[in-house]
């Protein structure tokens, strides 16, 4: 098996021999608070009915292998949750845009732009 | 008066928040770009009436008191009641729930561990996890190295974990999906007839019930 075969792509991983991954790094992180929000929001307003779980993995799935490769786990369900969400008319694109700027002139670190504790 | 200038003290406020407490570690990097999306994006469905503030720390809070000693209890309970173990293997879910722990919005799969059979979970399409009862999972877990060797080599991965099984022991590992989540339900060591479930709950670890270790009296 490869993972360049066709119709397979960089998420679905399993069985790769011909390509192996390596040792299994077993260093652990605790996950930071932000980390936990992504998690949090996604529950909420999964449970809430505005997307499904199927609906977070489609654009997690849809996302190139660069992404895999360099981003974080909660890097990529931040964007597939906005993704979602924008899709289900919460918000627009527009304003999230505005948003961002918003939180960005707060400040420097991550403690001074969010303003819940 | 501010709110945080009742002590007598003179140190310089630098590193703490506007509140006066100061920042938690991971909160004093430099912002960035996945960060500032996750704080539009909180800020956007507060101001929508989508969840509030208090919602989403109940949230993170609710997670953060998950951890694998919930699923250890169960494994304890199964291991001190046959009748609720038999329930555990015909209905995980079903049986969680009646000790409490609720493993909402999908099915539970309880594989038992034999001396013949010895079970160990994978996600290899992302990261499925019973969270309900094991807290979130452990980085290597959602490795790329992890999901993709577990389900062509796992005797290799289990050794590079410490656990060499015997020759004759079957391996067999179990897939997760979105919807199906599965807990190893691992051997009761030998040596712990004298203990109660409390105790034998202590001697379950996480990695026990994904199936990369077993547990030891």
């Amino acid at each position: 098996m490869n993972a360049n075969e066709p119709g397979r792509r960089w998420h679905d991983m399993g069985g790769l021999g011909d390509d192996p991954a390596g040792a299994i790094d077993r260093e652990s992180h605790d996950y930071a608070l932000w980390e936990k929000r992504v998690d949090a929001l996604m529950v909420l307003a999964s449970s809430k009915g505005y997307f499904t779980v199927d609906g977070l993995r489609r654009v997690l799935e849809d996302m190139p292998r660069e992404a895999f490769e360099t981003q974080s786990y909660y890097e990529r369900w931040v964007q597939s949750v906005t993704q979602n969400l924008m899709e289900a008319g919460v918000f627009t694109p527009g304003e999230l845009g505005v948003k961002m700027e918003e939180v960005a002139a707060r400040g420097e670190t991550y403690g001074e732009c969010s303003l819940g504790d | 008066m501010p709110p945080h200038d009742h002590h007598d003290h003179d140190h310089h406020h630098e590193g703490m928040s506007p509140s006066g407490h100061p920042y938690r570690p991971d909160q004093d990097a430099p912002l960035s770009y996945f960060q500032r999306m996750e704080i539009a994006v909180r800020e956007l469905l507060v101001e929508k009436g989508v969840t509030s503030e208090a919602e989403i720390a109940e949230q993170v809070a609710a997670m953060d008191a998950r951890s694998p000693a919930l699923g250890a209890a169960v494994v304890a309970r199964a291991w001190t009641d046959p009748e609720f173990k038999a329930r555990l293997l015909a209905d995980g879910s079903a049986a969680c729930a009646e000790m409490g722990v609720p493993v909402e919005a999908m099915k539970l799969i309880v594989v038992e561990n034999t001396p013949e059979t010895h079970n160990v979970v994978v996600c290899t399409l992302c990261s499925c996890y019973p969270r309900n009862l094991l807290g979130l999972p452990p980085d290597w877990y959602k490795q790329r190295a992890y999901r993709s060797r577990t389900v062509i080599e796992p005797r290799k991965v289990l050794a590079e974990f410490g656990l060499t099984l015997p020759e004759g022991t079957d391996v067999q590992v179990h897939d997760s999906t979105a919807d199906m989540r599965y807990l190893v339900l691992p051997m009761r060591p030998a040596g712990t007839e004298d203990m109660d479930e409390a105790a034998l709950a202590a001697l379950v670890g996480r990695d026990a019930m994904i199936g990369v270790a077993v547990p030891t009296a």
